[in-house]
């Protein structure tokens, strides 16, 4: 390699990739969780639990990665502004 | 997905009347998406990349997608037509377990995708890689490595491009095309409508299976809705439905002298449940056919917010599924043309007996071109990494651009090719054993490329002895399930854990009997103090965004400074 290594953002903060992790781990224990659910009550509409629940886990884990992705895109935008902010001070 | 769904042959003599308004309508859609396929090389091209002549333009798309476009290709790509057709067959043939794991799989495939893809988005734009396996050849600095991961991702992807076939096969049989005696003619609408595919992928690229998703999701949307609409109902509502299906899976089968499966799994079918959910999850964007699907986007963000989108397509899956219950109330019966049970037919018959013919064509319609979707993008890829780290790496190092493009196009006919000898020579059900082998073959690639993501701790070697060791235990483990109503090898994709009695997902052990070698090795290399320290990229190319620059410009703006 001949350049020198030019960070493309930042140095990251803990709190937001904590938070976001703690999201995505849910998003993926919970589902998987199997004696949790495999249960045939409560019915929803004639369907057992075990089958709406995995549903409704389709939606709570899309909004649970929603969350993350809001909190990620501004830890992101700032790690990338530091950056610039640096450059233009030179 | 879930195999050996073939049933008992039970002979009921079948010759299927050819159904005309079902067949018309699905002519005139798959035409229509044929035009598509022909005009999409001229979607997004400037005048001067016409012609699509290098990997970027013609095997990625020009890297632009956005969100929309890529929330339609990738939907196109990772939900296919064998799945449609498989998932609900499987509730159908044996319950739960072997089929509704798709959910919870395809629920923590985004959290998963969330948190890898960005990183090797970035990683790749910066270096202009187009495969997984240039990312760990970069990496590792090693050719044997890449070629490694090009070999697993081509030989996986083949059985699974001829399993597209499959699918487009239940629905011409079901449409009452191929039965006639002569074989040829039988196989001649799968022939013609390969060609077809074949020649708009060739001119077309990426952008053609990208466009051509977009018709079919909306098919495949409407379909679905109605049919959830209007058949529960039609069934006496879900608690019949899931009364039917109970009593039909409880029942004994007398091959084993057990259930043949459960509504919802016992104790003993909780470990295989989540581990066949994960390691799928796991295995899933492994593909080469999914990779090129994220590096086709335009920014590092746009994989991020398809993963809070794209699980749509997973409720819309769910569903499906559920229709291999209803399909048991509605007592539809899936008779193949050589007169067995064929429960792959399962779905594509529930439609055609439940709606009028034109409503039927509009679903076996969607279905068909379900698979030319995800045929096109994975012949795309398997040619790509045939160019890239196999062609490039070892034959001819200095490849332009447009040699590379000529030479994935020309390979891209011959995958499609060799996946219509396969269905057509081989039976249905070694396509489905190889797809399940491939399965399980592809999650070995995962610690190379998914621990490279984020350190260069792993020795190479260590790396390879790992994914060597991971493939020789899933063949072997998968060749010895041998399947009890048939007593056929690869009898199905769960086996005891070792040392235990716990059944799991064989795919999901040979990967934990991998990493553990690859680390062991590592630590092991490490202590005798062997050299391994080859690696292109930088700290800084894992957070890069379409806005920074790329390596080669770096490169050339900076070239006299040393280190």
């Amino acid at each position: 390699m001949s350049a020198p290594d030019v960070p493309t953002r930042g140095p990251a903060r803990v709190a937001p990739y904590l938070i976001s992790g703690i999201l995505v781990a849910i998003a993926i224990v919970m589902p998987l969780t199997v004696p949790l659910y495999a249960r045939a009550t409560p019915a929803l509409w004639g369907l057992p639990f075990f089958y709406w629940y995995q549903l409704l886990w389709v939606f709570i884990a899309a909004g649970l990665l929603a969350v993350a992705y809001a909190i990620m895109r501004k830890e992101d935008r700032r790690r990338r502004d530091a950056v610039r902010g640096q450059e233009a001070g030179r | 997905m879930s195999a050996h769904l073939l049933a008992a042959a039970t002979a009921t003599g079948a010759h299927r009347p050819v159904n005309w308004t079902a067949l018309i309508i699905v002519i005139v859609l798959f035409v229509l998406v044929a035009v598509i396929g022909f005009l999409a090389s001229r979607w997004r091209t400037d005048a001067s990349a016409r012609g699509l002549h290098s990997l970027d333009e013609w095997g990625l798309g020009g890297r632009g997608f956005g969100t929309w476009v890529t929330w339609f290709l990738l939907g196109g790509d990772l939900y296919t037509a064998y799945t449609f057709v498989a998932v609900p067959a499987a509730m159908w043939a044996s319950g739960a377990v072997s089929g509704f794991f798709a959910v919870p799989y395809t629920v923590v495939l985004y959290p998963i995708v969330f948190v890898l893809m960005s990183r090797l988005w970035s990683v790749s734009h910066r270096h202009g890689y187009v495969t997984p396996a240039d990312f760990v050849g970069g990496r590792y600095g090693s050719r044997w490595l890449s070629l490694a991961i090009a070999v697993t991702g081509i030989v996986a992807t083949m059985p699974y491009i001829a399993l597209q076939l499959v699918g487009i096969r239940s629905v011409l049989t079901v449409l009452g095309l191929g039965s006639g005696s002569n074989a040829f003619m039988a196989d001649l609408p799968l022939i013609i409508a390969f060609v077809v595919l074949a020649a708009y992928t060739y001119t077309g690229g990426l952008r053609a299976p990208a466009l051509i998703a977009i018709v079919k999701d909306v098919l495949i949307y409407i379909a679905i809705i109605v049919a959830i609409a209007y058949l529960p109902a039609h069934f006496g509502g879900w608690a019949g439905i899931f009364d039917a299906a109970d009593k039909k899976l409880s029942a004994t089968n007398p091959a084993t002298g057990a259930p043949f499966g459960a509504v919802i799994p016992g104790v003993t079918g909780f470990n295989a449940y989540w581990t066949l959910a994960l390691g799928s999850a796991m295995a899933l964007f492994m593909y080469p056919h999914s990779i090129t699907g994220v590096l086709a986007t335009k920014s590092r963000n746009t994989i991020r917010r398809n993963a809070v989108y794209l699980p749509l397509y997973s409720l819309m899956l769910g569903f499906l599924a559920l229709l291999g219950y209803v399909a048991i109330k509605a007592g539809t019966n899936p008779v193949d043309t050589n007169g067995a049970i064929n429960a792959q037919l399962v779905v594509p018959q529930l439609f055609l007996d439940t709606f009028p013919s034109w409503f039927s064509g509009v679903a076996l319609a969607a279905i068909a071109i379900g698979a030319l979707v995800p045929a096109a993008i994975m012949s795309i890829a398997a040619s790509n990494l045939f160019t890239r780290n196999i062609y490039r790496d070892f034959f001819k190092k200095d490849a332009t651009p447009k040699h590379e493009a000529n030479v994935s196009k020309l390979v891209s006919l011959i995958v499609k090719v060799g996946a219509l000898v396969f269905v057509l020579g081989l039976d249905q059900s070694s396509a489905i054993n190889f797809q399940l082998l491939g399965g399980i073959w592809i999650l070995q690639t995962f610690p190379a490329i998914v621990a490279g993501l984020y350190t260069r701790w792993f020795n190479k070697w260590a790396l390879l002895v790992g994914w060597a060791a991971g493939i020789l235990y899933g063949t072997i483990t998968a060749y010895d399930v041998v399947n009890p109503a048939t007593h056929a090898h690869f009898g199905g994709s769960i086996a005891a854990f070792p040392g235990t009695s716990t059944t799991v997902y064989i795919g999901v052990t040979a990967f934990l009997i991998n990493a553990v070698i690859a680390v062991l090795g590592t630590l092991l290399l490490r202590a005798f103090r062997v050299k391994d320290t080859a690696d292109a990229t930088r700290p800084s190319d894992f957070g890069a965004d379409e806005d920074d620059p790329k390596v080669a410009e770096i490169e050339r703006s900076e070239p006299l400074l040393e280190p």
